[in-house]
C-alpha cells in the first residue's frame, strides 16, 4: 500500500525554551526576549503547518535495509528499527514564507535573522512532535507502538536517501518540498523522517 | 477546426486522472509513468480511449514528467514523447466518440524549486521545458497543457518555453491550496495577470482540491480573466478509510459541481486525481443543458508580483522612486561597489512606507547596466513582494529584467518616437507588462496639452498594431518644472484630465519634477499631487517616505471616500505621533554624546546609535568616532561574547547598532576613503555546493564594523570565482564557510587554489562541521570558532 495522507494544522503552540536553545541562549535577558517577541509577531502569518505520510513495508538484513520505497544501509537505523515490520515515512514543512523572511532580515537585522532561524527550526520540530504524538495515539488504538523518528543525516543514515523519500511521498506536489543538488530541502524548515511500527 | 475556434463555440471537455489507471495495471512506485508509453502502449492507449469514448475533446499525452531531468538521454526522451503523442492519436482513431478530438502535449513541474530559494536557474528551467516543447511540436501535438504548477516562477519558465518554441495554443492550470494561493504565494489574480500578459490561451486551476474547495478560486479567476477559464478538480479531498486513500466525491456529485462551474462561466472542464472516464461522461451530460458563454474581456490595468496583483483604479497607486541613482551620491557609490544589500534596503524601507510598486533604475555610467538591473530585480523579488517597475532606456537591460521578473511588470518607459515604440512594444507583447508611455516624440515635449494628447493617441494606435491593449498602457504626460514655465503645471494637469476622460487610459506622473528651483519643495509637490489626483491621475512616482506626500495621499483618500471609516488616516496619524515620541532620546545630560553612543552600541539600540552618531558628527570627525567610540564599544561586546557572558543574537544587535552609526558616518563622508588604518580587503564566501550563509553573514557584519572592506561572494561559490575576487581586490585574507560535511572537499580545493594563485593571501575557515584539526588537515591558515575570532585574526594580520 502506498497511499499518501496529507494533514494540515492551523496552529502549533510555540515552545519558547526550545527556540532559545536553538539560538544558544540559556537565560534570555529583556532585550533578547523583546527581540524574540518581535520575531514572533513578524512571522505570525508566515508559517503553514503541513505534513504528508504513508506506511511502507520493512525488511532488514543486518545493516542493509529495504524500506519499501527504497533501499539503504545504516547501522543506526537498523538498530532503531529492530523488531519492526512496517514503517511510517513522513515529511513536514512550515512553508516557504520563513525562508523569505530570514533572507529579508539578514539584510536588515542579522540578529533578527538568527532569531528567526531558531524560531523556524523550533516551528518545524514542534510540528513533527505534534504530528508524531497524534500518530502514536492512532497506532496505539490499533495495538501498535512507534519508535522515535529517524531522519536522513542522523548517525550513519545517508542523506542520499532523500532522493527516494521526496518522490515516494510526492512531496513536491503535496507540500512544495523540493530537493536541491546538494540534497538540502527547500523550504529549509522541512523535515523528513522514518518511524518504526512494532507490536 | 483548431481547438481555440472550437472553444469559441462550445464547451471544451478535457480528460481526467491518469496515473491511478496505470497503478492498477501494476505501475511500481518510483517508476516513471512516461516509460509506459513505450513498454505498455496498449494500456496507455486504452486509458486515453476511455476518455475519448466518454466525450473528451482534449486528451493529454502521457508526458507530464517527460523532461530531460527525468530522462537525461535525448534519444529516450524523444522516443517517449513521440510514442506518447502517437498513443493519443491511435486512441482518438479507435474511439467511438464523434466529437472533435485534440492531442495535447502535457507539461508538469520539474520537481525542483527555482532560485533564489531553490537552486534551479530560471534559464535552465526554460531550456529544459523548451526541449520537451520542441519534441511535442515535432511529433504533432495540437496544443500544449502546462498543469499542476504550484510556483508562479516555474509556470512562467514553462510558458516562456512554450511561446518561444511553438505557435501552438497553450493552456495553463495551477495547483492552488486551500488558502486560495499557490505554495509559493501567488493569488489567482496574480496568476491571471502573469499568464494573460504572456499570452496563455486559457488559464485555470487543477489538482490539489475538489470542485467545492475550488469554487472561490474559480470565481476569482473568472472575475479578472479575459481568456477562457479551465477547471480540472480532483475527485474531492483524499480521505483515509481503513488505511486506504479514497477521494470523497463520486462521479455524480462531481458532475453536478462541474455543471455549477459551467453556469458560472467556466468553459474548459476536466478532472484530475481520483477522477476517471465516468466523471467526464457525467460532466459532459450535465453540462449539455448549460449555455456556453464566451468570457467577457476585462478592461483592468494590472501589474503583479509573485504574490499579488495591483490594480489601477479608484485608489491612487504609489510607485516608490528611491531605487534610482539620479542625484544620490550614496546610491551611486552602492552601485559602483556592487552593494546589492543597499538597494534591497531601499526597497524594503519603501515597502514599509506603503509603496504599491517599486521603480527600479540602476543606470549610471561605468557599470554593466543589463547585469546590474537583472541582479537587482532578481534580488528584490527574493526579499519583497511588491510589483516592480523596470526603469531603463537600455533595451537589452529591459529585456533581461523582464525575462527573469516573477510576475507582470510595469515598464518605464516607451514614448512617441518610432524608434522607442519599435524597440519596447515587442518586449511588452512577449513578456507581458504595463508600459508607461511618455507623451513626447521626435519633436520633443509639446508645449500644449492638445499636442501631448495627440502623441498619446499615436502611441495607442501603434501599440494596437503590436497587439498591445489599451489597458496595458499608462500615460505619463510629463510634469515639467513650473519655475521655468509658469504654465507647465496647468498643461500637465490638462493632459492628465484629457487622457483619462477622452482615452479612458490611466496616467502616472513623476510629481516632484514640478518644484525644481522653488523653496519648500515638499509643499509644492504635495499640492500638485493633490491637484493631479483631482484631475484623474491614477499613479505617481514619488518618495513614499516623504512626510508631505504621505499627508497628501492620506488626506486625499480620506476626503474622497477611499478610506473606509478613516482607518488608514487614523492609523497614519497615530503612527506618526508614536514615532515622534520614541525618537526622543533619553535625557541623560550627565553623559557626553560619546558615552551615550558607546552605551547605545553596547546595548544594541539601533535607532539611538544612528541618531547619536549623527549628532556626534557635528563635534567630531568620522574616523575619530570610529576609533574612540565604535570600535571600543564593539571590543567590549566582543569580549563579553568570548567570555560567554553574552549570546550571539546580542552580539549581533550591537553590531547592527554599530552599523547604523557607520552608515551615518559614511553618509557624512560620502565616500569611504581608504583610511590609513591598515585595514585591507577581505573576500568571504560559502563554498561550492553549500547554501548556508548565516555564519558568513555574521562574519561580514563584524568585519565591516571593524572597518574592513568585505567582498561578499555569497553562497555556493566556485573556487575560480574566489581566486579571481582575491586577485582583483588584492585581498590579504579569504574567509570560507561550510556547514555540511559533503562540502568540505570543495573548501579544501578552494584553499589549495588560493594558496597557489594568491600566495600572500591567508585563509580562515569556519562552519559547523569544522574543527581546529580538520581545518589544519585541509590546509587552512586559521580556524575560527566564531565571528569574533575571525575579526581578531584579521586584526593580527595588520602591520
Amino acid at each position: 500500500m502506498n497511499e499518501i495522507i496529507i494533514k494540515n494544522y492551523k496552529e502549533i503552540p510555540i515552545n519558547e525554551r526550545e527556540a532559545f536553545r536553538y539560538m544558544g541562549v540559556r537565560n534570555p535577558d529583556e532585550p533578547m526576549k523583546k527581540l524574540f517577541a518581535e520575531c514572533v509577531t513578524e512571522s505570525e502569518n508566515v508559517f503553514t503547518f503541513n505534513v504528508c505520510y504513508g506506511e511502507f513495508p520493512l525488511s532488514c538484513n543486518e545493516d542493509e535495509i529495504d524500506l519499501g520505497f527504497g533501499k539503504t544501509k545504516s547501522k543506526a537505523l537498523s538498530k532503531n528499527l529492530a523488531s519492526c515490520e512496517r514503517i511510517v515515512l513522513f515529511a513536514a514543512t512550515v512553508g516557504h514564507g520563513i525562508d523569505r523572511l530570514i533572507k529579508k532580515e539578514s539584510l536588515l537585522s542579522p540578529a533578527k535573522s538568527v532569531c528567526l532561524q531558531a524560531l523556524g527550526s523550533e516551528r518545524v520540530e514542534s510540528l513533527c512532535d505534534f504530528f508524531n504524538n497524534e500518530l502514536k495515539e492512532q497506532y496505539l488504538q490499533k495495538g501498535f507502538h512507534l519508535k522515535p523518528r529517524f531522519s536522513p543525516g542522523y548517525g550513519d543514515l545517508p542523506l542520499e536517501l532523500q532522493k527516494a523519500i521526496i518522490p515516494a511521498l510526492d512531496c513536491t506536489k503535496h507540500l512544495g518540498i523540493s530537493l536541491g543538488n546538494n540534497l538540502m530541502m527547500t523550504p529549509s524548515k522541512s523535515v523528513t523522517a522514518i518511524i518504526g511500527i512494532y507490536k | 477546426m483548431g481547438v481555440l475556434e472550437l472553444l469559441k463555440k462550445q464547451f471544451l471537455f478535457l480528460d481526467g486522472g491518469f496515473g491511478t489507471f496505470l497503478q492498477k495495471e501494476g505501475l511500481k512506485p518510483g517508476e516513471h509513468t512516461e516509460s509506459w508509453n513505450l513498454s505498455h502502449p496498449d494500456i496507455v492507449q486504452s486509458v486515453h480511449r476511455k476518455y475519448f469514448d466518454a466525450g473528451s475533446n482534449v486528451v493529454c499525452a502521457n508526458t507530464f514528467g517527460a523532461n530531460s531531468f527525468n530522462f537525461p538521454s535525448d534519444e529516450e526522451l524523444e522516443l517517449i514523447i513521440k510514442s506518447a503523442i502517437e498513443n493519443v492519436r491511435i486512441a482518438a482513431e479507435k474511439s467511438i466518440g464523434n466529437q472533435e478530438k485534440f492531442v495535447s502535449l502535457d507539461i508538469g513541474s520539474l520537481g525542483k524549486l527555482l532560485k533564489p530559494f531553490g537552486n534551479l536557474d530560471f534559464e535552465e528551467a526554460v531550456s529544459v521545458f523548451s526541449k520537451t516543447v520542441k519534441l511535442g511540436v515535432k511529433y504533432g501535438a495540437d496544443l500544449i497543457t502546462i498543469e499542476t504548477m504550484n510556483d508562479s516562477y516555474e509556470t512562467k519558465a514553462a510558458l516562456l518555453a512554450a511561446k518561444e518554441n511553438s505557435s501552438l495554443p497553450v493552456f495553463v492550470t495551477n495547483a492552488y491550496g486551500e488558502d486560495g494561493k499557490l505554495i509559493t504565494g501567488a493569488t489567482p489574480e496574480a496568476m491571471v495577470a502573469l499568464l494573460e500578459g504572456m499570452g496563455a490561451d486559457a488559464i485555470g486551476a487543477n489538482c490539489s482540491l475538489g470542485p467545492k474547495q475550488l469554487e472561490s478560486v474559480a470565481k476569482r479567476i473568472l472575475s479578472c480573466a479575459s481568456v477562457p477559464v479551465i477547471m480540472k478538480p480532483n475527485a474531492g479531498m483524499p480521505k483515509s478509510v481503513d488505511g486506504k486513500t479514497v477521494f470523497d466525491v463520486g462521479a455524480e456529485e462531481f458532475s453536478c459541481e462541474m455543471k455549477k462551474f459551467a453556469d458560472m462561466g467556466i468553459t474548459v472542464l476536466g478532472g484530475c486525481c481520483g477522477t476517471d472516464d465516468d466523471y467526464i461522461r457525467l460532466t459532459k451530460e450535465k453540462v449539455s443543458s448549460s449555455e456556453c458563454k464566451n468570457i467577457e474581456k476585462k478592461n483592468f490595468t494590472v501589474v503583479s508580483s509573485y504574490t499579488h496583483a495591483v490594480k489601477f483604479g479608484k485608489k491612487p497607486v504609489v510607485i516608490g522612486e528611491r531605487i534610482n541613482p539620479t542625484g544620490k551620491k550614496r546610491f551611486k557609490q552602492a552601485l559602483l561597489e556592487n552593494d546589492i544589500a543597499y538597494i534591497l534596503r531601499e526597497g524594503i524601507s519603501q515597502q514599509e512606507n506603503e509603496a504599491d510598486i517599486l521603480d527600479v533604475n540602476v543606470g549610471i555610467p561605468g557599470i554593466d547596466e543589463p547585469e546590474m538591473l537583472k541582479t537587482s530585480v532578481f534580488e528584490l523579488q527574493g526579499v519583497l513582494d511588491l510589483p516592480l517597475q523596470i526603469d531603463t532606456s537600455d533595451i537589452t537591460a529591459m529585456e533581461e529584467a523582464l525575462r527573469i521578473y516573477n510576475g507582470k511588470a510595469m515598464i518605464n518607459s516607451v514614448n512617441g518616437k518610432e524608434e522607442s515604440m519599435k524597440a519596447v512594444f515587442p518586449l511588452v507583447k512577449k513578456y507581458g507588462g504595463v508600459v508607461t508611455a511618455l507623451t513626447l516624440d521626435e519633436n520633443g515635449i509639446p508645449e500644449t496639452s492638445e499636442k501631448r494628447f495627440e502623441i498619446a493617441e499615436k502611441i495607442l494606435r501603434t501599440a494596437e498594431e503590436y497587439g498591445i491593449e489599451k489597458k496595458d498602457i499608462v500615460f505619463d504626460p510629463l510634469a515639467m518644472t513650473v519655475s521655468a514655465d509658469p504654465n507647465a503645471a496647468r498643461i500637465t494637469l490638462e493632459s492628465v484630465r484629457a487622457i483619462r476622460e477622452k482615452l479612458g487610459c490611466h496616467t502616472s506622473l513623476g510629481v516632484s519634477n514640478v518644484s525644481f528651483g522653488l523653496p519648500n519643495r515638499g509643499a509644492v509637490n504635495s499640492s500638485f499631487f493633490i491637484l493631479a489626483l483631482e484631475n484623474g491621475l491614477s499613479a505617481a512616482i514619488l518618495n513614499p517616505a516623504s512626510v508631505d506626500m504621505k499627508r497628501a495621499y492620506k488626506t486625499f483618500c480620506a476626503l474622497n471616500n477611499l478610506d473606509e471609516g478613516f482607518k488608514e488616516y487614523i492609523d497614519y496619524c497615530s503612527d506618526n505621533l508614536q514615532n515622534n515620541s520614541t525618537k526622543t532620546l533619553p535625557a541623560d545630560n550627565d553623559k557626553s554624546l560619546s558615552e551615550l553612543l558607546r552605551n547605545a552600541i553596547e546595548k544594541g539600540l539601533k535607532e539611538n546609535a544612528g541618531e547619536l552618531c549623527e549628532k556626534l558628527l557635528s563635534e567630531k570627525e568620522g574616523l575619530e568616532i570610529v576609533q574612540t567610540v565604535v570600535i571600543p564599544a564593539l571590543d567590549t561586546v566582543g569580549k563579553g561574547f568570548e567570555e560567554k557572558k553574552i549570546y550571539l543574537p546580542q552580539l549581533l544587535m550591537s553590531a547592527e547598532a554599530a552599523k547604523c552609526a557607520f552608515e551615518k558616518i559614511k553618509a557624512a563622508v560620502s565616500v569611504t576613503e581608504n583610511n590609513n588604518d591598515n585595514s585591507f580587503p577581505v573576500v568571504i564566501a560559502t563554498v561550492k555546493g553549500d547554501v548556508h550563509d548565516i555564519g558568513k553573514n555574521i562574519v561580514k557584519l563584524l568585519l565591516e564594523n571593524y572597518g574592513y572592506n568585505v567582498i561578499d561572494l555569497g553562497k555556493d561559490v566556485p573556487k575560480e570565482k574566489i581566486v579571481d575576487a582575491a586577485l582583483e581586490s588584492n585581498a590579504k585574507l579569504v574567509g570560507l564557510s561550510a556547514l555540511m560535511t559533503t562540502t568540505v572537499p570543495a573548501m579544501e580545493e578552494a584553499i589549495e587554489a588560493i594558496h597557489k594563485n594568491v600566495p600572500n593571501c591567508k585563509t580562515v575557515v569556519g562552519g559547523a562541521v569544522l574543527t581546529e584539526e580538520y581545518a589544519e588537515k585541509i590546509g587552512a591558515d586559521k580556524y575560527s570558532k566564531d565571528a569574533m575570532e575571525t575579526v581578531r585574526y584579521a586584526e593580527s594580520l595588520k602591520n
